[in-house]
C-alpha cells in the first residue's frame, strides 16, 4: 500500500491536475465510495432529509389528487396567462437535468478527468429532474389519464398526433431524453452494482444487486464492448442534450407572442439549462461530500471546474438577456418594444431585476479564484442561480402572456396554493429519489475512479517509468503489505 | 485431458491457498485457510466431478495482468479471458478479442429510427390524416425534422445498449469463474487471468507453471 501511495506522488505530473486526493489504492477507493451503500445505518442527516423529502412527496400526492378531482381550475393560470407554473416548472426541471448529461456525455468525449467523480450523481439528478419535469405537462393536459393520446398508435378515434406542433416535438424530445438518460445511467452503473454485489454481506442484497448488475464479471471482452457502448451512448447524448432544450425553446420561439419569437432562444435555453444544472449539482454535491467524507474524490478542483462552467454558461445567459433587449429595440415592432418596457417598468418589474441580480451579477463572484473553492460562496451563488433560473422562466412566460397585444385582453397572474403545492411537492420528490439513490447505488463511479487512479499510477502513462521500476523491485513486499492490509480489513 | 492431469495430483494441493509463484513473502490470505478448509475440500471434489473450466491467476496490479496477458498471447494461448474491476486498455487485444458489432448495431439502429420516424410522420401528415394547417403544404418537411432526429437517437441508443448486453451474453447471474478463489475481489481490487480448458494448448501442469512464471500472486483451478 505504501508503495502504491509513493507511486501516486511520484507520478503526479506537475503540468496536469490530479483529481484524486489523499493516500489511495484500489482497495481504499472501493471501500470509501462503497461504504455509503454498504454501511447498514445511514447517517442521521440522511434520515432527516429523507423524512422531510417524504413530506414533500405527500404534498405532491395531495396536490395531484386534488388536481385530478377538481381539474386545472384549481391553478392560477387562466386566459390570458394560460401557461404559468406548470410550464415554468417544467422548463426549470428539464434544465436542471442538462448538467448531468453534459457532465456524463460531453465531458466524457472531451476526456475531461474531473467529470468522473460527479457524473453518476449528476446523471441521477438528470433522471429525477426529468421525472419531476414530465409531471407538469402531463398534468396540465387536464385529463392526464388520456395522455397516451399523444403517442403514435392506431386508435378508434381515427386520429393521429399533429407532428407540425412543437408541443408534439416536445413529447418525443422529453421521452427520448428520459429513456436515453436511464439507459446511459444504468449501463454506467452495471460494474459498480457488481462491486456492491461482491462486497455485500447480506444474501438478499447479493441476490438483488446480482440481478441488477446482470451478472457482470468484469471480463476483458465485456469491458471492450462496454466501453464501445458507453462511448457511443455519450456520442448520442451530446446531440440529444442540445436538441432537448432547443425543442423546449421552440415551444416558445415558434409562437408569435412578444418576447418569445426570437432566434436566440435555442442557444440561450441550452446554456441556461447547463447553468442551472451545475448550480443544482453544487447545491447537493457540497453537503453530500461533507456528509459522507468524500472530499478526496470530489475535490476542491472539481468544485473549481464546476464554478468555471457556471461562470461560462452564465455569461452566455447574460448575453441572452442583453440580446433580448436589443431585439426589442432593433425590431422596431411596437409590441416587442412594449414588452421591453413591460419587463423594465411593468407590474412584474421586480422579478426582472431579481433575475438580473441572481443570474447576471451574483455569478460574477466566480471570477475570483478563492471564491471558486469556498464552499460558502459556492452554495450562495448556486442558490442564487437556482432561484434566478426559475425567475428567468417566470419572466419569459407570465410577463409576456399577461400583456400580449390588445390591452383589453391583458390580465395578471397569481399562483394559487395548489400551484405552490405541486411545485414544492416535486422538490420533495426530487430530493427523496436522490437520497434513496445515494443509499442504494454508489454515488461516485467507482470503476472510473479506479481507471483514473490507474492512469495516475500505472506504467506506460507518461512519467510513470520511475514508479515502474520501483514497483518491479518491491513487488513482493508490496503484495505482502496489501494482502495483510486486505486481510485485516476483511477481519473487521 | 484436464481431468486426467488433475487426478495426477501434481497441482491439486494449491487449491486451498498455498502460495504459488511468489515465495519471498507470507502466503496469500494465510488467515483464511482454516475457515475455508471444508469449502476448499468441497470445491476440489466438485472439480473432480465436473472438470475444469480453466486455470486462473490472480494479480494485485493491473499492469501485471496486462503484462501476463501479453505473455500468454506470445506463448500461443488463444482461449482465455481476463477479469478486472475497471477497463484496462490493451487487455482485450491481448486476450484475442476484437468486435465491432456494437458500433454497427448503433448505426443501423439509428438509420432505422430515422427512416421509421420520417415514414411515420409522412404517413400521418400526407397519407392517412391529411390535414390542412394554415395552408401549409402537407409534406411540410422541415417540421418533421425534430421528431425524426429524436427517433434516430432513441433507436441508436436502444441498439447500442441492447447489442452490448446481448453480445456480452448478459444477463448471466452465474458463471464458473465466480467460484474461483478470491474472485469476489475481481470487482474491487484484484485482477485475474484465466486460461480456459478448451484452449488447444491447454495442459494443466504447463498452464499452471506458465501462469506462476508471470508473477501471479496465486494460481488456482476453476471448476466448470
Amino acid at each position: 500500500m505504501a508503495v502504491t501511495t509513493n507511486a501516486l506522488t511520484k507520478t503526479a505530473r506537475p503540468p496536469k491536475e490530479v483529481f484524486i486526493d489523499g493516500k489511495q489504492n484500489y482497495t481504499t477507493i472501493t471501500d470509501i465510495i462503497g461504504k455509503v451503500v454498504l454501511s447498514p445505518r445511514p447517517p442521521i442527516q440522511w434520515i432527516l432529509v429523507v423524512l422531510l423529502a417524504f413530506m414533500g412527496v405527500n404534498l405532491l400526492l395531495m396536490s395531484v389528487t386534488w388536481l385530478i378531482l377538481r381539474g386545472t381550475g384549481i391553478w392560477g393560470n387562466n386566459q390570458p396567462v394560460a401557461w404559468a407554473f406548470d410550464i415554468i416548472n417544467f422548463v426549470w426541471w428539464i434544465g436542471i437535468g442538462h448538467a448531468g448529461t453534459l457532465i456524463s456525455a460531453v465531458l466524457l468525449l472531451m476526456r475531461q478527468e474531473w467529470r468522473m467523480s460527479i457524473n453518476r450523481f449528476a446523471e441521477a439528478m438528470t433522471i429525477f429532474a426529468v421525472v419531476c419535469a414530465g409531471l407538469f405537462p402531463l398534468l396540465h393536459t387536464g385529463r392526464p389519464w388520456v395522455d397516451y393520446w399523444m403517442f403514435f398508435y392506431p386508435n378508434t378515434l381515427a386520429m393521429w398526433p399533429q407532428f407540425r406542433s412543437p408541443l408534439m416535438w416536445d413529447v418525443f424530445a422529453i421521452s427520448t431524453y428520459a429513456l436515453i438518460s436511464i439507459i446511459f445511467w444504468f449501463i454506467g452503473m452495471i460494474p459498480d452494482l457488481a462491486t456492491i454485489r461482491d462486497k455485500s454481506k447480506s444474501p438478499i442484497a447479493r441476490t438483488l444487486y446480482g440481478l441488477a448488475c446482470l451478472g457482470w464479471r468484469g471480463s476483458a471482452k465485456h469491458w471492450y464492448r462496454y466501453e464501445e457502448a458507453v462511448n457511443i451512448l455519450a456520442g448520442l447524448s451530446f446531440p440529444l442534450v442540445l436538441s432537448v432544450h432547443t425543442i423546449v425553446s421552440f415551444d416558445f420561439a415558434v409562437a408569435i407572442v412578444p418576447g418569445w419569437h426570437t432566434t436566440i432562444f435555442p442557444p440561450y435555453f441550452v446554456a441556461g439549462a447547463v447553468f442551472a444544472g451545475f448550480a443544482m449539482v453544487l447545491t447537493f454535491g457540497i453537503p453530500l461530500r461533507k456528509l459522507y467524507g468524500l472530499e478526496d474524490f470530489i475535490t476542491d478542483k472539481h468544485l473549481d471546474w464546476m464554478a468555471k462552467f457556471t461562470l461560462f454558461t452564465g455569461l452566455i445567459v447574460f448575453y441572452g438577456y442583453i440580446l433580448e433587449m436589443f431585439y426589442g429595440w432593433y425590431s422596431g415592432n411596437v409590441f416587442e418594444l412594449a414588452l421591453v418596457n413591460n419587463r423594465l417598468f411593468g407590474p412584474y418589474k421586480f422579478y426582472y431585476y431579481a433575475l438580473i441580480l441572481c443570474n447576471g451579477i451574483i455569478p460574477q463572484l466566480y471570477w475570483v479564484p478563492q471564491f471558486r473553492r469556498n464552499v460558502f460562496v459556492l452554495m450562495f451563488v448556486s442558490m442564487a442561480v437556482n432561484i434566478g433560473m426559475w425567475l428567468e422562466r417566470f419572466v419569459i412566460i407570465p410577463i409576456s402572456l399577461s400583456r400580449e397585444f390588445v390591452p383589453s385582453g391583458w390580465g395578471m397572474y397569481k399562483p394559487t396554493v395548489w400551484d405552490w403545492g405541486l411545485f414544492i411537492g416535486t422538490m420533495g420528490l426530487f430530493t427523496f429519489l436522490l437520497f434513496l439513490f445515494i443509499k442504494f447505488v454508489p454515488m461516485i463511479n467507482i470503476f472510473e475512479t479506479r481507471d483514473l487512479f490507474h492512469k495516475y499510477t500505472g506504467r506506460g502513462h507518461g512519467g510513470g517509468t520511475q514508479a515502474h521500476s520501483e514497483d518491479a523491485t518491491t513487488s513482493p513486499a508490496m503484495a505482502t503489505t496489501s494482502n495483510s492490509d486486505g486481510a485485516a480489513r476483511e477481519a473487521h | 485431458m484436464a481431468n486426467a492431469s488433475n487426478s495426477n495430483g501434481n497441482y491439486g494441493q494449491g487449491n486451498g491457498g498455498v502460495p504459488l509463484g511468489l515465495d519471498k513473502h507470507e502466503p496469500d490470505h494465510v488467515g483464511h485457510d482454516g475457515g475455508h478448509h471444508s469449502h476448499a475440500q468441497a470445491y476440489e471434489a466438485e472439480l473432480e466431478l465436473v472438470g475444469l473450466h480453466g486455470i486462473i491467476a490472480e494479480y494485485h496490479d493491473p499492469d501485471d495482468l496486462l503484462h501476463a496477458a501479453e505473455l500468454a498471447k506470445e506463448a500461443g494461448y488463444t482461449k482465455m479471458d481476463a477479469y478486472s474491476p475497471m477497463p484496462i486498455h490493451g487487455l482485450a487485444e491481448a486476450v484475442h478479442h476484437y468486435d465491432d458489432r456494437v458500433p454497427w448495431s448503433a448505426f443501423f439502429g439509428g438509420l432505422l429510427g430515422c427512416l421509421g420516424g420520417w415514414m411515420m410522420q409522412y404517413y400521418v401528415a400526407v397519407v392517412d390524416y391529411a390535414w390542412n394547417v394554415g395552408g401549409k403544404p402537407l409534406l411540410s418537411w422541415p417540421q418533421m425534422i425534430p421528431v425524426a432526429y429524436e427517433m434516430t437517437i432513441l433507436n441508436a441508443g436502444f441498439a447500442t445498449a441492447g447489442s452490448m448486453i446481448f453480445l456480452n451474453g448478459l444477463p448471466r447471474p452465474y458463471h464458473p469463474v465466480f467460484a474461483a478463489k478470491n474472485f469476489d475481489r475481481a470487482t474491487s481490487d484484484r485482477f485475474f487471468l484465466c486460461i480456459e480448458a478448451h484452449d488447444p494448448m491447454f495442459e494443466t501442469t504447463n498452464v499452471t507453471r506458465f501462469l506462476r512464471s508471470t508473477g501471479a500472486d496465486d494460481v488456482s483451478e476453476v471448476a466448470k
